[in-house]
């Protein structure tokens, strides 16, 4: 078979250009550490919610000085909690599942974007250094309300903040 | 005579009844779009917010199975029968696959169409994706199933001309043609695996109320499974068409017959085992099983960056042969004033953007920034609703006289029509991919809420919405003509005659150069369902050691019919 010496030229560009492609998605995820939403937040029985040690108990909890954690659950048309406050300079972890159907969750500005799928825990964790007011909406659509579905992610200076919700 | 209908007349009417209902679906679903863009931006809105989504619903089914696939049907068709120059095997096969896809058609429309009255318990707001536990009638998934068998015996009807071609020429390299059908087709095997056992295995009986419950990540792997696949199906029709009909229309020949083969066997071995770069965002599937299919999607590129060259070489070719001279000199020389080889031209270009926004979405972690924005259906937009749909309803303006026997209204029209789309497209998929990268989500009424905001970097989003409002209705008046053009030729209201075009010129590079490994169809077969088995048994497996085959609400009932299908289900795996 001939192949036209432009075409071979063009050919082994195409395949740099990938390998290229790839090799930069690799860098991201470990030489910055870009983590992806993984299996990492385990399983979870969509119907028994209200008895789940997590789950139970939703909205934001004090892990130490720095670290925190926010329970939620995505049901039509609502995220619980719809109205979350952390203080500035911490580092929260978001664990979240669906009690209905297939829901998503997207931080506007940032990028923390997850799906949240009935039975699955979605867990992903960022860094919150300066106070500032980020909305959320639910990306996929779960039902004839659902672009009602969004909240509010409210981060204060440290000593604004009116502590853990429980 | 050379016409396709004056040779093959029983065959010819099933790629226009084919070629009918796609265009029919296109129209309908065409409707839908312009009201949705009108609605989402806030300019006009004549239904209920809830009312959107049945809209919605019935504009993406519309698209991109029933638009595309009925017009894929009708083309491979007449391929089929002019390239190996014989008869269908059986006609009434032929008519039998055909009307078993318009029963599916109708089952699925009634269930959707049902959503827009409360008379009927008929209801399928669940998008073309139907994500479980999101839930339509039952008449819904088992139109959806008797669809794709249709498409399945089309594919076998196909296969028998063929086999039976071989068999009188022994030793013969397959038509160009012929070859992609074939590699097409077996691509389109293993994809539906993923939704018939998605639909047969779990949908299906869930909804008719076998079992109590679903697993939904299961249920929307194994749509992912055909459904990034099902995105190579409604294209290479369309890659066809840039490999065999524009260079002709450009006044030459296609550059490289054997590289062409190339490109058709790679979809057929990269296509499937990628759908789960659609899931980069999802729980539950290991980071590990994201990175092997974000490799298969960056190797995809190949193909399609293989014919952006050749697509660009015959045309430069034939533009040569045209007498164009210089470096880029010979672009003026191309025939810009058919409206056939503009519209393609135009749609290829487009389709390079749109690579460029694919390798975007492809990419793991940029993915996060655009995931279920508007970008998504912007990229989209470019693929199926320009690539393709520009390239098939240019290709209609050479096409249609081949199996009508009438010439076409006007050129001039037609030409007016395909710039008419580019433009929409133009305003529409820049918008699109712009408020998308402000954040903003896809497949919602009103994205507009309370304390919440995108901020896009360049103008405002007000004017981005003005932007798809006016795409919009570009787009709809460009369709319009279409309708009322393809009417005007369909029924010879100028009474043009046809002209004498339907001969495809040989390659430069004719099939004798080609490996003749690449007619072994079972080899290539074998590979992909090994990929597909690599990339897909182990996020299958733990899926469902997971969470069960039917998530956690387990039942006898769930449970005896659990143990009756999981054997077979393991073989899908």
């Amino acid at each position: 078979m001939e192949i036209h010496r432009y075409e071979t030229i063009w050919f082994a560009a195409s395949l740099l250009l990938i390998v290229g492609f790839i090799g930069t998605i690799t860098y991201g995820a470990v030489g910055v550490g870009v983590e992806m939403v993984d299996d990492s937040g385990g399983t979870v029985d969509p119907d028994n919610l209200g008895s789940h040690e997590r789950f139970g108990d939703t909205g934001v909890h004090k892990v130490n000085e720095s670290h925190y954690e926010v329970n939620m659950i995505a049901v039509h048309p609502s995220f619980i909690p719809s109205e979350i406050e952390i203080p500035a300079g911490s580092t929260v972890t978001f664990y979240m599942t669906a009690s209905d159907v297939t829901h998503g969750f997207k931080l506007v500005d940032s990028n923390l974007n997850t799906m949240i799928i009935p039975g699955q825990v979605s867990e992903i964790t960022a860094e919150f250094d300066e106070p500032g007011e980020y909305g959320f909406v639910c990306h996929e659509y779960c039902g004839s309300l659902h672009h009602e579905m969004a909240g509010n992610l409210s981060v204060v200076p440290e000593d604004e903040w009116g502590g853990v919700d429980s | 005579m050379n016409l396709f209908v004056d040779r093959y007349p029983e065959e010819a009417w099933i790629v226009r009844a084919a070629l009918a209902s796609s265009f029919l679906a296109l129209f309908l679903g065409g409707i839908m779009g312009l009201i949705q863009g009108l609605h989402r931006t806030g300019f006009l809105q004549i239904v209920q917010d809830s009312t959107y989504y049945t809209v919605l619903t019935l504009h993406g089914v519309s698209m991109v199975l029933l638009f595309t696939i009925y017009f894929l049907v009708g083309f491979f068709q007449w391929a089929v029968t002019d390239s190996l120059d014989r008869s269908a095997e059986d006609i009434r096969f032929t008519k039998l696959w055909y009307f078993l896809m318009v029963a599916g058609t109708v089952m699925a429309a009634a269930a959707i169409l049902g959503g827009f009255t409360d008379a009927t318990n008929l209801e399928a707001d669940v998008l073309y994706t139907f994500y479980a536990p999101l839930e339509a009638h039952p008449i819904f998934y088992i139109g959806l199933v008797t669809f794709v068998i249709g498409t399945w015996l089309a594919g076998v009807d196909w296969f028998r001309s063929w086999w039976a071609w071989k068999k009188e020429h022994p030793g013969e390299r397959t038509p160009l043609r012929a070859f992609m059908v074939m590699t097409t087709m077996l691509m389109w095997y293993l994809a539906t695996i993923g939704v018939a056992a998605a639909i047969l295995f779990f949908i299906l009986p869930w909804s008719l109320g076998l079992v109590d419950s679903v697993n939904s990540l299961l249920t929307r792997t194994l749509f992912w499974f055909f459904g990034h696949p099902v995105v190579y199906f409604w294209l290479m029709p369309a890659y066809m068409m840039w490999y065999v009909i524009l260079p002709k229309l450009a006044g030459g020949r296609l550059f490289s017959d054997p590289l062409a083969r190339i490109v058709f066997v790679l979809f057929l071995l990269l296509s499937v085992p990628t759908g789960i770069h659609h899931q980069y965002v999802d729980p539950g599937i290991a980071e590990g099983f994201k990175f092997v299919a974000m490799t298969n999607t960056m190797f995809l590129l190949l193909p399609s960056l293989l014919t952006a060259f050749t697509v660009v070489a015959s045309m430069e070719h034939g533009a040569r042969q045209r007498g164009g001279t210089g470096r880029l000199g010979w672009l003026r020389s191309l025939p810009w004033n058919k409206p056939a080889f503009t519209g393609m031209a135009l749609a290829g270009l487009m389709f390079a953007a749109a690579g460029f926004s694919g390798m975007v979405n492809a990419g793991m972690n940029l993915n996060y920034v655009i995931h279920n924005t508007l970008w998504v259906p912007g990229h989209f937009h470019l693929t199926v609703g320009t690539a393709v749909a520009l390239t098939f309803m240019a290709s209609t303006y050479w096409f249609l006289p081949q199996i009508t026997g009438n010439g076409v209204f006007s050129q001039r029209l037609g030409l007016v029509q395909v710039l008419l789309w580019f433009l929409g497209m133009v305003f529409m998929g820049n918008a699109m991919h712009r408020i998308g990268l402000a954040g903003e989500p896809r497949r919602t009424a009103e994205p507009f809420y309370d304390g919440v905001t995108f901020d896009t970097a360049l103008g405002s989003i007000s004017e981005l919405h003005f932007q798809i409002a006016l795409g919009s209705v570009i787009l709809t008046v460009s369709l319009l003509l279409f309708m009322a053009h393809l009417f005007l030729s369909w029924f010879d209201v100028a009474s043009n005659p046809a002209p004498d075009n339907g001969v495809i010129p040989e390659a430069l590079s004719g099939p004798e150069n080609a490996p003749i490994v690449l007619e072994n169809l079972r080899l290539w077969t074998a590979i992909a369902l090994v990929l597909i088995l690599l990339t897909y048994a182990l996020p299958l497996a733990s899926i469902v050691s997971a969470n069960g085959f039917f998530g956690s609400a387990g039942t006898l009932v769930g449970t005896a019919y659990e143990f009756a299908v999981s054997p077979f289900v393991g073989v899908v795996a």
